[in-house]
């Protein structure tokens, strides 16, 4: 798994699996620059269902609104912060 | 301060019993019975919940307006640096996120309803409403003008969404004209909304 | 992929809405009981958070509007002690039935 660093830029993984996931649809396939790591956290895919869970890196992503919403944002350079789990990004 | 009242305690008591009332009632029996808490533990835990108030973050945040090594620490570690001042926050990761000239930060939780109960008690209802936890992320500008909180177009404006195991408190601006005032009055201008970012301090009288 | 991809409906981010409405309530004492009860087995490792929520997320769209939050919350809170065995349907059922013949207030039936 790659490990990322503060300013790398990553992509959200435009995965829809169904189940209990904490990555909102609303980011699924957005790129956005890694602001901090988080450490290491339980993965929740396999908390929310009882089981013993993997650790996964956590990265606080900060995306601009004109990369998640486009021309519909409501001002572009607004940004949006939001944790997602080392599983959820890929390098961009 | 519109959004800072806190509204009559409900009747609950008196009235009819509801199923879900008549759930918790038998949830609770049976886990005394069980033997997994006991009436004292519960009593303790409702007792923690409710010494938890906003005015506990006000004097985090009143800290930080008047130490700069506090501030410093509660921005690299907001968690430590609110066991350091002495406040119970249980299992909660805490980042503060520092508003400034040009920037101003807002909390939401859009997957669910994450809020730093811990520190601030639960959250308010609007905080857990669709209306909320739906617009916030798309149209920040519009839903902080419902709270009667207008920014200039220059200033960004940054949402924060506790996706996961990371609660968030916004460090507001210090008002200008403050500087005579002692951290006890700095801590009265500091509101709820204040620390989700739906809401500006006080002004000083 | 043809047609769009289905979103689960705790996922609201970016959807449509009305107007904020800043309403608030103080907590009623059976909610402030929800409350501890959740807390108190989250913290013995009954079950995790996310466990909560994804029982939250399974009692579907209808329950997030018409059931209030702690009513959704003892849902899943009972949901996880069932799933892990703490006690049977047929306990709580009974036990339900007990307190409903103690009283028609709240303040009766949790005696």
């Amino acid at each position: 798994m790659t490990d990322f660093a503060p300013g790398d830029p990553v992509r959200v993984r435009d995965w829809h699996p169904p189940g209990h996931v904490r990555t909102p649809a609303y980011l699924r396939g957005r790129r956005g620059e890694v602001e901090r790591r988080l450490g290491p956290f339980g993965n929740p895919e396999q908390l929310a269902y009882g089981l013993p869970a993997d650790t996964q890196p956590l990265y606080r992503v900060r995306f601009t609104m004109a990369e998640i919403w486009g021309d519909r944002a409501e001002a572009p350079a607004d940004t949006l912060e939001a944790e997602i789990y080392a599983h959820w990004l890929e390098p961009a | 301060m519109p959004h800072d009242h806190h509204a009559p305690p409900r009747p609950d008591n008196d009235e009819p019993l509801t199923y879900w009332q008549s759930m918790e009632i038998a949830v609770r029996e049976l886990l005394i019975e069980k033997g997994v808490t006991d009436a004292t533990e519960i009593a303790q835990a409702i007792d923690a919940m409710d010494a938890r108030s906003p005015a506990d973050g006000a004097k985090v945040v009143a800290r930080a307006w008047s130490d700069p090594a506090f501030k410093a620490s509660l921005l690299k570690d907001a968690s430590a640096a609110c066991h350091g001042m002495g406040f119970d926050i249980g299992p909660m990761h805490l980042i503060a996120v520092e508003n400034r000239p040009g920037l101003h930060n807002v909390v939401v939780c859009t997957l669910c309803s994450c809020y730093p109960r811990y520190l601030i008690g639960p959250p308010p209802d609007w905080y857990k409403s669709r209306a909320y936890r739906s617009r916030t992320v798309r149209e920040p500008r519009k839903v902080l003008a419902e709270f009667g909180v207008t920014l200039p177009e220059a200033t960004e404006i940054r949402v924060h969404d506790s996706t996961a195991d990371m609660r968030y408190i916004v460090l507001p601006e210090r008002p200008a004209g403050t500087d005579d005032l002692t951290e006890e009055a700095l801590a009265a201008l500091v509101t709820r909304d204040s620390m989700i970012g739906t809401g500006l301090p006080r002004q000083p009288e | 992929m043809a047609g769009s991809t289905p979103k689960s409906w705790h996922d609201m981010g970016g959807d449509a809405a009305g107007p904020v409405v800043p309403d608030d309530h103080d907590h009623a004492l059976w909610e402030k009981r929800v409350d501890a009860l959740l807390v108190l087995c989250a913290g013995k490792g009954l079950f995790t958070v996310d466990a909560l929520r994804a029982a939250l997320e399974e009692l579907g769209p209808d329950a997030f509007e018409t059931m209030s939050y702690y009513e959704r919350w003892i849902a899943a809170v009972n949901r996880n002690l069932i799933g892990r065995g703490t006690y049977t349907t047929a306990e709580l059922a009974a036990k339900m039935e007990q307190v409903a013949a103690r009283g028609p207030t709240y303040g009766e039936a949790a005696k």
